[in-house]
């Protein structure tokens, strides 16, 4: 492993595997009445979050605590960054204070790349503006595979606003890496032409793509792209590109329907479709937290720590 | 005190001239005394110049020096100390200074500052409109009394093709007035942080397309042809608006252009790592746009290099990429980013470089005393620089900033003496004053 996860672009697909099943082994930890070990006691992690997050957050507070971390939670709300501390001065400020990983979200894309400047220890990209979010990447393939055995040769569909979406790219990637084939779907001012390049596919017609499909990916769709014309209203988005109950019955029967949240119900998804058994949206949830435990151990040297106590 | 100089056995390369030789020169009271072979030493300073190329002073047509107004990032005697190191004898700094250099009196503020810090010959750029606002005409007549001969907005493009149609008209009410347009068109190119392309998609970051600077450069040559004005275009970077340029030359209009190092350096494939001393306006493109840019400055299609140095204060560098300001520094390492990248590779010749950095600058410039030739009786503008050294690019430097693209790169070419009206501004490589 990398010392970083910026990008899934930096994890080679035998590191995905071992994140994968390490967070295999620390999903029961989570099924525990006392859901705690203590591979990182000592070690401080930072979740630095200048965006407001609800599941991203608590995911990764949750997974350093019950590998017994110390965690600090750096919200730029009410913080020094309120006051208009720059991102290098907040660095160096956790770097002084010893912190083992910083967890960062930015709505800047790049920005864990510039903290790699000044931190000294791991930085794990928590999402960053339209870049990256690796770590909801590998939540995704993670719950995939759990629920379908596989990766490779699996037909899956990424649908909505790519172009914005830092899932999206990091899926694409790691799908692609994993030898799944990927189309991403929608309208074409939400494409980035040059997706090709990726090794990926892509239609504008939701409905001859969902038949074949093992999962149907959904992303949420900010309103505001309606107001930055990327398409003329919310209304015909979703007649066009959202997943309805219709168009739920066009996917295969065991095609799974995820959703990387926070939802916008009836804009992208209709309402009682994230509500189907087929909608795996709160194991994506669960899930997440185990492979946030495999990445903060594997990154910050469970190994290493273990190490030390032997000696 | 020795009043003549003596360069032995340098290798002239004058374009102007036609002169490319193992000559020596000699400088007496500011100006050329004599070039040949074996001239008397005797009562001069000689410089022994054996392996080093001796040529006009180099011409920044384009920088950006930040006084009035930015002295935290450079200052006039900064800026041309860093341009006297960078083997420069003239700059033109560009008139987005607070206040912006748009009336006479800016204009004689920069040119006081100038005289003051001599070390360079400093030829201020009149905006085109007021406040660089785009509206209305700045006094251009009152500014070329002033000395002015080159107007521009730069870092904004004129925003109607009339008001752009006006001031080329009104221009040539003058001698030898250029206007310089910053070629973008705003609303394709809005919140761009990069060329837009695979490059832009897979970083997550707003990309502006070529088309904002092609359909800007199709626009400005049109109303070039409305008018018969003078237009120069600025840092060229894309392959398209080459083309463009090279049809219009071809059609008779009175076209220059211009292209910096650092877009014939890099491209957009360099921002991988999110480096803000990359960002610049207009982006690095691709590698075809960079090879476009090369076979043009080569054949003389883009007539020029211009550094379009760019200082800016550390902690708005070191910050998130969508959040740092365009620009980087240039001035010390054009000519060695020059050699290193295009001459070394065979790309053009040092005749090439020289015309490209001194002469075709100059002359769009009206900077009379740049460029060569180096004849009996001219003024001395000249640089010496060694082909042959490497030197690696790293702080401090005699900018007042440290924005640099080129940070951490060897370049092979260096600066040994600049000379500016017979005086040396730098010599041994460091700056006299």
């Amino acid at each position: 492993m990398n010392k970083h996860l910026l990008s899934i672009n930096d994890v080679s697909t035998e590191d995905i595997l071992r994140v994968l099943d390490t967070a295999e082994s620390f999903r029961e930890v989570g099924t525990r009445v006392i859901k705690k070990v203590p591979a990182l006691r000592g070690r401080t992690v930072v979740n630095l979050f200048y965006e407001d997050s609800t599941r991203t957050r608590i995911s990764f507070e949750l997974a350093a605590k019950r590998l017994s971390a110390d965690v600090i939670n750096f919200s730029t709300s009410g913080s020094s960054v309120a006051k208009g501390e720059s991102l290098k001065d907040t660095a160096l400020t956790l770097q002084a204070m010893g912190a083992d990983a910083v967890v960062i979200r930015h709505s800047s894309s790049g920005s864990p790349y510039q903290l790699t400047k000044w931190i000294k220890g791991s930085v794990l990209n928590a999402g960053d503006g339209t870049h990256e979010h690796p770590t909801q990447a590998l939540l995704d393939l993670y719950t995939i595979r759990e629920k379908l055995g596989r990766l490779e040769g699996l037909r899956i569909a990424i649908i909505g606003d790519v172009l914005h979406s830092r899932v999206a790219r990091s899926l694409s990637l790691g799908l692609v890496k994993m030898g799944a084939e990927v189309t991403l779907v929608g309208p074409p001012t939400l494409i980035p032409p040059d997706a090709p390049a990726w090794g990926v596919q892509v239609s504008y017609d939701i409905e001859s793509v969902l038949p074949k499909l093992e999962v149907c990916y959904m992303l949420r769709v900010q309103r505001e792209r309606q107001r930055q014309q990327y398409f003329p209203s919310v209304r015909e988005y979703s007649r066009l590109f959202g997943l309805t109950r219709a168009r739920v019955a066009m996917l295969p029967e065991g095609a799974l329907i995820m959703h990387p949240g926070p939802m916008n119900r009836g804009v992208e998804i209709d309402s009682d479709v994230a509500d189907l058994p087929q909608a795996v949206i709160e194991a994506q949830v669960t899930n997440g937290i185990a492979i946030r435990m495999s990445l903060l151990y594997l990154l910050l040297g469970g190994a290493r720590g273990e190490e030390a106590t032997d000696g | 005190m020795a009043e003549r100089t003596l360069f032995r056995g340098a290798r002239v390369v004058d374009p102007a001239a036609g002169l490319d030789d193992v000559m020596d020169v000699l400088v007496q009271e500011g100006g050329v005394a004599a070039v040949g072979s074996g001239l008397d030493g005797l009562g001069s300073t000689v410089l022994d110049c054996e392996g080093l190329v001796l040529a006009p002073g180099l011409v920044d047509m384009h920088a950006h020096l930040r006084q009035p107004g930015r002295e935290d990032k450079e200052t006039v005697e900064t800026g041309c100390r860093a341009a006297a190191a960078g083997g420069f004898t003239a700059v033109a700094p560009m008139a987005n200074t607070d206040p912006v250099a748009d009336n006479a009196a800016v204009i004689h503020e920069i040119r006081d500052l100038a005289v003051q810090a001599d070390l360079c010959n400093v030829f201020p750029v009149g905006a085109i409109t007021k406040g660089l606002e785009g509206e209305f005409m700045a006094d251009i007549g009152e500014m070329v009394e002033a000395g002015v001969r080159m107007f521009s907005d730069d870092g904004r493009c004129v925003p109607t093709a009339r008001i752009l149609r006006n001031a080329l008209t009104y221009a040539k009410t003058f001698d030898d007035v250029v206007l310089a347009e910053h070629c973008e068109d705003a609303s394709l190119a809005e919140g761009g942080q990069m060329h837009e392309g695979y490059h832009s998609y897979t970083l997550g970051l707003a990309g502006a397309p070529g088309e904002a600077e092609e359909i800007a450069v199709a626009r400005d040559l049109a109303v070039a042809r409305l008018t018969g004005g003078r237009l120069h275009l600025c840092h060229l970077s894309s392959a398209r608006s080459v083309e463009l340029v090279r049809r219009a030359k071809a059609e008779g209009l009175r076209v220059t252009a211009e292209v910096t190092p650092h877009h014939l350096v890099f491209s957009d494939e360099d921002l991988v790592a999110y480096d803000t001393n990359l960002k610049v306006n207009p982006p690095l493109r691709t590698a075809e746009d960079r090879a476009s840019l090369r076979a043009a400055l080569a054949d003389g299609t883009i007539d020029a290099i211009a550094t379009d140095h760019a200082p800016h204060a550390v902690e708005e560098k070191e910050a998130e990429f969508d959040r740092a300001p365009p620009g980087t520094i240039g001035l010390e390492t054009a000519l060695g980013a020059v050699l290193t990248e295009l001459v070394g590779p065979g790309l053009m010749d040092v005749r090439r470089a020289v015309e490209a950095m001194a002469v075709a600058p100059a002359r769009i410039l009206g900077a009379a005393d740049h460029g060569g030739p180096i004849e009996m009786g001219r003024p001395a503008n000249l640089v010496v620089f060694d082909p042959a050294a490497s030197w690696v690019v790293e702080p401090p430097f005699h900018s007042k900033s440290r924005n640099s693209a080129f940070l951490g790169r060897t370049l092979q070419g260096r600066v040994i003496h600049t000379m500016l009206r017979g005086e040396l501004t730098v010599t041994d490589g460091k700056p006299t004053r």
